[in-house]
């Protein structure tokens, strides 16, 4: 809270500061040699998934001609503003960023408005009221990832006539991705009343977590068809407790996760879990292409989402040889 | 009968029999234990293994408590200790070596000590707060464990490694055995010789203590020392149950479920009397609550309510003048003790 408050005092000063420069004319300066700029604003580097995105970033940069300025904001939000600011001042074409938290950017957007420079949002969203602050915001749909693991489901289970029953393991409790990918899957399976989710606990995202809950889930419910993992990491921290069970993953208990790390992909490869939904960090590509359209003044949409897939035990086979993450 | 009534660890030995009888309710077959694959096998057996890390962390920080202090570094020297020695394994060869596993265990539990050494020597002998000393280390230790792991979560695949925390041996879980040799060290090395003696004489008055020829200083630089140790066996065997480091994640917040079994058990935070058979008792409380709320299904946004309801419980029935308060007005009406039980109960 006091880090927010002192950012935003931080904020406030220093536009006054520029106001007292007198601006910079609000001419919005893109050099002429028809290279874009961009000005690229990581969260961190906290986890396998988020090296891969800044990868993406950087060689989708390089092969779209596109000149990078990188920063790594590690978690915290005022790094993150002072980065935008000093892009703001390098007067680059575009500012790409993925917000360390949803909220506190009116200020800065409202800046990089003024100077005519377009925003992109990667990955997370902002809670600004004010949506004309950004061009659109690419990232994954977390309630639709829900949905697939649900459709997979049904199909799967379409010809059983026995109750199925499931228990699901969430993300941390109140983040974005837990509640939507719990949602999205509810909603597909709340239409046919065979599908029973019997226990739902959070698994806090890691594997440790992951395998408690499961422990205590396979002792409490003898009867468990399928498991549900908001992560591969829950859900291969759970294969280790259903082993220790001696139950057979992926056949005594199918196992449906979300993410497409490499070690997941593994598993599914193993034909230790059934499904995965992929939550792709390879935004790079994509966001090259929103950049250029922006830097033209072409009109793209709001919410941009992610290309993203869905592998089956056979396509893991043939992903994993490429896998990037 | 009256010595049972008035023994210090009545109370929590209650909490636990009622929360063990709670998950009875809910799942007929908890207190079964089975032979499976030639181990042990059930909910109980379960509750002792995943509650091995934190009997261990809480240990070392009974001694620390005892003298006194108070160690917030413990969780991430859990997870330092596991990340060099999955590091070092998964750099290996041949992952399935013994004497690789057991040097890069050794490396993970020298850096351990290496770190308590640290925390005693910023108490003892620089004289900083030990709350704010151990702090120092509590937040740099997780970056140091992401700079180990460089932000990923590193995957072993190793048969012995695997042994420390997920595996078996004489059909026990390996983590158990363990703590059990830690436990008996400790006993031996605080009951039987006079060190136990000396911690509680330093934690009484330190100053008083040297004053009558006491090492007051080596004392609290060992006792800061065996914690880090503690934390970093624990850190190896919650890596190895998971067969993974994972910098961020790994112990987290176990300082404070280990200040809390400590004090659970009876041992005062101004230090000068410690108890280890609370510890363990406070120890298994925690994690048998952890695996009730699992079990009989608490929606995961109320188990934080739910955990904080049960431990005020257990800390009033602690309290000698809440206990005096609530009971003894009431004694005359037979049913005051059961009324207790019923509290432990209601939020489930």
């Amino acid at each position: 809270m006091f880090k927010r408050i002192s950012a935003l005092l931080l904020a406030g000063a220093v536009t006054m500061t520029m106001a007292g420069c007198g601006g910079d004319g609000g001419s919005g300066g893109s050099a002429d040699d028809g290279k874009i700029t961009m000005g690229f604003s990581q969260v961190g580097a906290e986890s396998g998934w988020r090296t891969a995105n800044t990868k993406s970033v950087q060689g989708a940069a390089a092969a779209a001609g596109v000149t990078l300025k990188f920063s790594d904001a590690q978690q915290k939000q005022e790094n993150q503003i002072k980065a935008i600011r000093s892009y703001i001042q390098q007067k680059v074409d575009v500012i790409a960023f993925s917000p360390v938290v949803e909220s506190g950017w009116d200020t800065v957007l409202k800046e990089a408005k003024n100077a005519s420079i377009p925003v992109i949002l990667t990955d997370r969203a902002v809670d600004s009221a004010d949506t004309s602050l950004y061009k659109t915001f690419l990232g994954s749909d977390f309630v639709e990832e829900g949905r697939k693991a649900g459709t997979w489901l049904t199909e799967e289970f379409k010809d059983s006539k026995d109750p199925v029953n499931i228990v699901e393991l969430q993300g941390t409790t109140g983040s974005a991705p837990a509640n939507d990918r719990k949602a999205g899957f509810a909603e597909v399976i709340g239409a046919d009343p065979k599908f029973k989710v019997i226990a739902s606990q959070t698994g806090d995202f890691t594997r440790a977590k992951g395998k408690e809950v499961m422990e205590a889930f396979l002792k409490a419910n003898p009867d468990i068809d399928v498991l549900y993992a908001h992560n591969d990491d829950m859900g291969l921290g759970a294969i280790e407790a259903i082993e220790g069970a001696g139950k057979v993953p992926g056949k005594d208990i199918k196992i449906i996760t979300i993410d497409a790390v490499k070690d997941g992909m593994q598993a599914l490869a193993d034909g230790k879990i059934s499904y995965i939904v992929e939550c792709s960090p390879l935004l790079g590509p994509q966001l090259m292409d929103l950049a250029a359209k922006a830097v033209k003044g072409e009109s793209i949409p709001a919410r941009v989402v992610t290309e993203e897939t869905t592998f089956t035990q056979e396509q893991a086979k043939e992903a994993l040889p490429s896998r990037q993450y | 009968m009256n010595a049972v009534l008035r023994h210090r660890l009545l109370w929590p030995a209650v909490v636990l029999a009622a929360l063990l009888l709670t998950n009875l309710l809910f799942t007929g077959t908890f207190f079964a234990v089975q032979m499976r694959d030639g181990h042990l096998y059930g909910s109980l057996i379960d509750i002792v293994r995943f509650g091995a890390p934190l009997i261990l962390v809480a240990l070392g920080m009974t001694l620390v408590i005892a003298t006194g202090g108070i160690d917030l570094s413990v969780g991430s020297v859990v997870s330092i200790s596991g990340a060099l020695a999955c590091l070092r394994i998964s750099g290996m060869d041949d992952q399935n070596t013994v004497s690789g596993v057991v040097a890069a265990a050794g490396l993970g539990l020298v850096l351990s000590l290496a770190l308590g050494v640290w925390n005693g020597l910023l108490v003892a002998g620089v004289g900083i707060q030990p709350i704010i000393a151990t702090l120092i280390l509590m937040v740099a230790g997780r970056g140091l464990a992401q700079l180990i792991t460089d932000g990923q979560i590193i995957t072993v695949n190793s048969g012995p490694y695997k042994l420390i925390g997920g595996g078996y041996w004489l059909t026990l879980p390996f983590g158990i055995i363990i703590v059990l040799a830690v436990l008996a060290l400790t006993a031996v090395l605080t009951r039987r010789l006079a060190l136990g003696l000396l911690i509680e004489s330093v934690g009484g008055n330190a100053e008083a203590s040297r004053l009558a020829g006491i090492r007051s200083r080596g004392v609290i630089i060992a006792v800061y020392t065996f914690a880090a140790l503690c934390a970093g066996v624990a850190g190896l065997m919650i890596s190895s149950n998971v067969s993974s480091a994972d910098g961020n994640n790994a112990g987290l917040w176990i300082e404070l479920d280990a200040i809390l079994a400590v004090v659970i058990g009876g041992t005062s935070l101004a230090g000068g009397r410690f108890s280890l058979g609370g510890t363990v008792l406070g120890a298994l409380i925690i994690q048998t609550l952890t695996t009730t709320i699992y079990s009989i299904g608490v929606p995961p946004e109320t188990t934080l309510l739910f955990k904080a309801l049960v431990v005020t419980v257990v800390c009033l029935l602690q309290s000698p003048a809440f206990r005096e308060k609530a009971f003894h007005r009431r004694r005359r009406p037979v049913t005051a003790p059961p009324a207790a039980e019923e509290k432990v109960r209601v939020p489930a």
